[in-house]
């Protein structure tokens, strides 16, 4: 479903992606993972088109992303939830929704919308009950349902997430997961960036983990949640903990 | 009492048309962070292009009131995309300064096209003035009045009932997530620079009645406007509309009881003290950045 093949990313002459290939099928939920300045987000800004100015190749159901801005990338099936939210907070809950769909109201989908509002306030009935108060009074885990719930607005067939559980409370961090994991069975196809590499591989199909702009280590989520490497780097087990589970 | 209610009279005119040049002034820092210092420039294209269209070639007034709007709103979108739009590293000073040459250009071109000479049209309608208690009631400062508060009340309805006024404002909070929602950003850019200059080229046609409109009226107006909007919180809607008609009464009154060569600086004194004491304005949310 998506391909990035090759793919090398610039900030003015630093090379913040070297080379990376991933790739996403159809219902998977795939993780990346990776300490700080790894370039996790970087190849997240990329394959959403904030970030044009990259070269190698991201394709998108058999079609090249190159040049598309966001919103033709949104248009195409592609929507991220960014880190940090960022949502518009003065505006209430249900405005936020409603904005996430702009470009399906472009399209006259106004019956389709409705329904889709209601199917997200079921997911989160927290959005629900908070649907005319201004998106800025909601807690940080409110506020990253709202983030998920308008790009799932935009009706998305992939759904990028950037470390969605960031600042978050560990009870937060598993009902976002959670939800997550019953988009997946609705069958959405999610590409999830985490620091919270455990979490994130207990969910996932499949990893990759980046460091400084490579991918160093990839396959079955199960396989590189017990795999020693990733759990002395990204896991904090150290080696005494590691010899020990071994004994 | 005459006098007062006179005095009253004439500053809710000027007050509507401060009012309408502020909205635009706010209108388009809400959605760019920029502050247009060629905005009076557009109030002077909006009653010079009235003086021509209906004073000169003699077009019906709504057909002649629309063609002017829209050919400053047209101005309005070749500046953005021309002088705006291709800037590289667009910081905010940067931007400001491309305004202000802007503003010469305008006017310099305006010189060429109109003259240096002062022009004027009739009012709108040929009533006669209207007697309310005892002081003189212009029909255009009825017309002024009305159109102000259509305006107003129109932009409300804008922003808070159609998509595109919400998406616009998402732009506002925030580009970056408007972006990542699927609204077109930079487009909602543009639709702004095309109504705030829509809405000062109105100012000018509404105005061009009781005024001399010259090549240079701009200036003037334009700052009035920034003031009323400063006064009332910038990026405010009903703050650059209580900011207009505050500056425009308060104006009146100075010229009226202690003297008409007070008009100009009771807008200045007005701005430095309400920057001195809330910079934010009276009814502004946030504090507007500083250059």
């Amino acid at each position: 479903m998506l391909q990035v093949k090759n793919l090398r990313c610039y900030y003015g002459r630093i090379m913040a992606i070297k080379g990376v290939s991933i790739s996403v099928r159809r219902g998977e939920l795939i993780t990346l993972i990776g300490a700080n300045g790894s370039g996790k987000t970087t190849l997240l800004t990329a394959i959403c088109g904030l970030l044009p100015a990259w070269k190698g190749d991201i394709s998108f159901e058999a079609e090249s992303l190159k040049g598309m801005d966001p919103p033709a990338i949104v248009r195409r099936g592609i929507s991220l939830v960014p880190e940090g939210r960022q949502v518009f907070a003065p505006m209430t809950v249900l405005d936020n929704l409603r904005l996430g769909a702009y470009t399906r109201y472009r399209r006259r989908e106004h019956r389709e919308i409705e329904q889709d509002i209601a199917q997200i306030t079921e997911l989160f009935p927290i959005l629900g009950q908070r649907a005319d108060q201004p998106a800025g009074t909601l807690s940080g885990g409110e506020q990253q349902m709202l983030a998920i719930g308008r790009a799932l607005m935009a009706r998305p067939r992939l759904l990028a997430l950037d470390e969605p559980s960031m600042g978050l409370a560990p009870l937060m961090v598993e009902k976002i997961l959670d939800t997550l994991v019953r988009l997946k069975a609705d069958g959405l196809t999610i590409l999830l960036v985490e620091q919270n590499a455990q979490a994130a591989l207990k969910i996932a199909d499949r990893g990759y983990v980046l460091e400084t702009g490579k991918v160093v280590l990839q396959g079955d989520a199960g396989d590189l949640l017990s795999d020693v490497e990733v759990k002395r780097a990204y896991l904090g087990k150290d080696y005494e903990e590691f010899y020990d589970g071994r004994g | 009492m005459e006098a007062f209610v006179q005095y009253l009279f004439s500053g809710l005119t000027n007050g509507a048309i401060y009012a309408v040049i502020a909205i635009g002034f706010s209108m388009l820092y809400s959605a760019t962070e920029l502050i247009n210092f060629a905005h009076g420039e557009f109030v002077m294209l909006g009653a010079l292009g009235l003086v021509t269209l209906w004073g000169g070639l003699h077009l019906p007034l709504p057909a002649a009131f629309a063609l002017t709007v829209a050919g400053a709103a047209l101005v309005g979108f070749l500046f953005e995309r021309t002088a705006i739009r291709t800037v590289k590293k667009p910081h905010p000073i940067v931007l400001v300064i491309i305004t202000v040459g802007a503003s010469i250009f305008l006017r310099g071109g305006a010189m060429m096209i109109w003259g240096k000479d002062a022009h004027s049209v009739p009012p709108f309608s040929g009533h006669p003035p209207i007697d309310v208690a005892g002081a003189k009631l212009l029909p255009q400062s009825i017309w002024i009045l009305v159109i102000a508060v259509v305006l107003a009340v129109g932009l409300f309805y804008f922003y808070r009932r159609t998509l595109t006024g919400k998406a616009m404002q998402a732009t506002a909070i925030n580009k970056w997530g408007a972006w990542l929602s699927g609204i077109p950003s930079e487009r909602m850019v543009l639709l702004a620079f095309v109504m705030s200059t829509g809405l000062g080229a109105t100012a000018g046609v509404i105005i061009a009645p009781i005024t001399m409109c010259s090549y240079d009226m701009g200036t003037m107006l334009g700052l009035k406007g920034f003031c009323a909007a400063m006064l009332g919180g910038i990026g405010s809607l009903w703050g650059a509309l209580a900011g207009g008609f505050t500056l425009g009464i308060v104006e009146a009154l100075a010229v009226g009881y202690v003297s008409s060569a007070a008009k100009d600086a009771v807008a200045f004194i007005l701005l430095l003290l309400i920057l001195y004491i809330k910079p934010s304005g009276l009814f502004g949310t946030a504090d507007a950045s500083r250059f």
